[in-house]
């Protein structure tokens, strides 16, 4: 488990970036709670952190590819995003990253 | 108006006209004891209504239950703690004797004596038919002029329709039995073979949240009937002499065509328990050709389905527009999507849902911010779901929310693609673009200066002109917008928004030996009244000072051309993907009216507008003349001009972000890693 930031430090419904481990991840604040991905969209290298969340996904702001946060599944077809384990204590945030 | 004593007291209103709507709404606004006289359909909406503004409202009605005319006691019980949720309480079994005022209303009171505060009151007891002059001239009359089944008075070669027409003793107040009527009537003028049967009644309460359809009667011989009292549902179909004659559907209203249709063609029915399950999952696909889709306009699916087969409608807009289904009030919209879709093999990819995910259309959408005063995303997402399941919409629903809110809605800013949460449009490589404003593409060498060393210091991979004659800076880091834009000290050019773009000009008769009208000046004008508003999708416009035309206004969203005498107005020109001329809206003597004229387009197309409909879409979508109707009238285009305003007079340069962000991360992520991530060979798509 690695600090990754305060709760503060990523707006509500949104998303932002970070390197854990010399991986870059994409850590969310959604609605249903605290979720983290590969960064990096595998179809096209866009940003994921900057995708726009819904209840259970992010969609990806280059093509529209959206993929669950929980699991990382690709849901409009292509490759998935490996997920990470993420924990709040107290006001920080904390990832744990997957083994590549 | 009934005849009830203190009915002519200021503060009692009939619901009919769009007039009286108004008068309710103001009203509403102060009053503290909003109440309606009447539990019918039109009574409770009413109600709702007055409730939607936050004014708790109560419903005095004469009879044991609630629609009485529709609903069997089961139902209506079901119907009114539904109601209740709704803000409305409901009063039953109270006559109203008088109304009670000095100067305007103060309260009601009912026969047994008892009085209820009251300072708006809005009845909705039915109406009479004005029959006097009928009578007067000797036609028979009973409630209504009394009509034969080729819709004749007594008198020969009148006929009537309608809600003034009784016939087979009943007189119909609903429009879908008047077009009934209309028809056999004109079919008997022109002494054609028609008779009309009588209509089989069927009403959609609309009101947020409760799903009721009552069709035909209450009641029947046999009856078949499904209810979850937790969950608020109740379904019945009522079978007379082994034949459909009437159906209640509370709370889950699937399958209302399949047994209107059944009704209406006095299905005969074996096993009614049966029909009402299968009806409950009966998908567009199993309705009858016959079955009635539009209520208001009288449109069956075999009609819409022959539009799409014979007369090559390909998209469910088009299909309204030949049809006229889903013109009126709307509710049969998305039933009419589903339809289209089925009968084009689902090749119609526009984007007639605003929320595919809830079937929720613009309009509706629109109403419900409107009605419950709406202020954000989040607040529709709490009141209908809408952008929770896969937020496609969400900056569909955040352009509707500040639109209809004027722009002085509550922000929130993970309903914004990133390019609206930056001010800046994202490449390909996660750089954004950079592009300030330039009005009507006059630059100063000052302000080239600041630009090209800003390009400089933040080491944009490219400086390029534009099609619409700005600057653009390509390749800058989301870390570095609010400081290029503090050295750039230049407004945003909204160049990553749906918004108003640009506006191109020719040089115009200042400097041309061709020109004739100041497109400059104009062009600049036209930029700065508009600069800051967002649009259903981005409004490129251009302004030419002669009919050369080398600004290309004729192809432009908005485009203004100087002529002899005047400038001309075209409105849904494209030279995208799509190319299209713009149609000419107007030609008018004056610069200062070809601005109004184009402001009220522009107010116009944000209205009315689906997100992401190009105006060339939209203007052959709605059709010119109802364009100019709305434009070109003087007192509809004052509206129209006054919402501009409103709308215009809450916006701010977005780049002043820079000194205010909305959040202290709205520029930056977890750590300074600055390693971009990058499209793969090759490229994307």
């Amino acid at each position: 488990m690695i600090r990754a930031c305060r709760i503060e430090d990523v707006p509500p419904g949104e998303g932002r970036a970070l390197t854990v481990a010399g991986r870059r991840i994409a850590l969310f604040r959604a609605e249903t709670g605290w979720y983290a991905l590969d960064h990096v969209c595998p179809h096209a290298g866009g940003p994921l952190a900057d995708g726009i969340l819904a209840d259970c996904r992010v969609i990806c702001p280059l093509h529209e590819r959206s993929y669950d946060l929980a699991s990382g599944a690709a849901l409009s077809g292509g490759a998935g995003v490996a997920a990470h384990g993420v924990q709040v204590r107290g006001d920080d945030v904390y990832v744990e990253v997957s083994p590549a | 108006m009934p005849p009830i004593p203190g009915i002519d007291l200021p503060g009692v209103h009939p619901f009919r006209a769009p007039a009286d709507c108004a008068a309710i709404r103001a009203g509403a606004e102060v009053a503290r004891h909003p109440v309606v006289v009447g539990g019918g359909l039109l009574g409770l909406e009413a109600a709702r209504g007055i409730a939607a503004q936050g004014r708790p409202v109560k419903v005095v009605h004469l009879m044991d239950r609630l629609m009485e005319r529709q609903l069997d006691a089961g139902a209506a019980a079901m119907l009114a703690p539904a109601i209740a949720e709704q803000g409305v309480e409901v009063l039953l079994e109270r006559r109203t004797a008088e109304i009670v005022g000095d100067g305007a209303v103060r309260a009601l009171r009912f026969a047994d004596g008892e009085e209820l505060p009251a300072d708006l009151v809005v009845v909705s007891i039915g109406i009479t038919p004005q029959i006097d002059l009928a009578r007067d001239m000797g036609l028979l009359c009973g409630r209504g002029i009394k009509v034969d089944d080729r819709l004749r008075t007594s008198a020969p070669d009148v006929w009537a329709v309608g809600e003034c027409a009784e016939h087979d003793h009943v007189v119909y107040g609903l429009v879908a039995p008047i077009l009934e009527q209309a028809r056999t009537a004109a079919a008997a003028m022109l002494r054609e073979d028609a008779a009309y049967r009588g209509s089989v009644m069927s009403a959609k309460l609309k009101v947020a949240g409760i799903d009721l359809v009552a069709i035909g009667e209450p009641a029947g011989d046999v009856e078949a009937l499904a209810t979850d009292g937790a969950g608020g549902v109740y379904r019945k179909l009522s079978v007379r002499d082994g034949r459909a004659v009437g159906a209640i559907l509370l709370g889950d209203a699937r399958g209302a065509e399949a047994l209107l249709a059944a009704v209406q063609a006095a299905e005969s029915i074996d096993d009614p328990l049966a029909h009402l399950a299968s009806a409950a999952t009966a998908g567009p696909g199993d309705l009858p050709d016959d079955a009635q889709v539009c209520n208001c306009n009288g449109v069956c699916k075999g009609d819409l389905v022959a539009a799409v087969e014979n007369d090559g409608c390909g998209t469910p807009r088009e299909v309204m527009a030949r049809t006229r289904a889903g013109t009126g009030c709307g509710s049969c919209k998305p039933l009419v999507i589903d339809i289209v879709a089925l009968a084009t093999g689902g090749l119609s990819d526009e984007p007639a849902y605003l929320c595919p995910c809830r079937k929720q259309t613009r309009d509706a959408l629109a109403r419900q911010i409107r009605e419950a005063g709406l202020h954000s995303v989040s607040e529709v997402a709490d009141a209908c779901g809408t952008g929770r399941e896969c937020g496609a919409c969400k900056p569909a629903l955040a352009y509707l929310v500040s639109e209809v809110n004027a722009n002085l809605h509550r922000e929130e800013r993970h309903a914004r693609f990133i390019n609206d949460r930056v001010h800046a449009n994202i490449q390909n490589d996660g750089t954004f673009s950079v592009v300030p404003r330039i009005h009507g593409g006059v630059v100063s060498p000052d302000q080239l200066r600041r630009i090209a060393d800003a390009a400089e210091k933040y080491g944009a991979r490219m400086v390029k002109l534009t099609g619409g004659q700005r600057i653009d800076l390509l390749g800058v880091r989301k870390e570095d917008l609010p400081a290029i834009w503090r050295d750039l000290d230049m407004p945003s050019g909204h160049a990553y928004a749906k918004a108003v773009r640009t506006v191109k000009t020719c040089v115009g008769r200042d400097f041309c030996r061709f020109g004739i009208g100041d497109s400059i000046g104009l062009g600049i004008e036209m930029e700065r009244e508009w600069e800051g508003l967002y649009t259903p999708h981005k409004v490129k416009s251009a302004v030419s000072g002669c009919p050369r035309n080398c600004a290309e206004a004729t192809v432009k969203d908005i485009g203004v051309v100087a002529v002899d005498g005047g400038w001309q107005v075209r409105v849904g020109g494209a030279a995208g993907a799509t190319v299209r001329e713009g149609d000419i809206l107007a030609t008018v003597p004056t610069r200062a009216e070809a601005l109004r004229i184009s402001t009220a387009f522009l107010q116009y197309y944000r209205e009315n507008a689906d997100y992401k409909e190009r105006t060339y879409d939209f203007v052959p979508r709605i059709g010119l003349d109802a364009i100019r109707e709305a434009v070109l009238g003087t007192e509809s285009a004052a509206v129209l001009i006054e919402r501009f305003r409103l709308a215009k007079a809450a916006v701010a340069d977005p780049w002043l972000e820079r000194d205010e962000p909305y959040h202290p991360r709205q520029f930056t992520d977890l750590d300074a890693e600055r390693e971009l991530v990058g499209p793969p060979a090759g490229g994307a798509r």
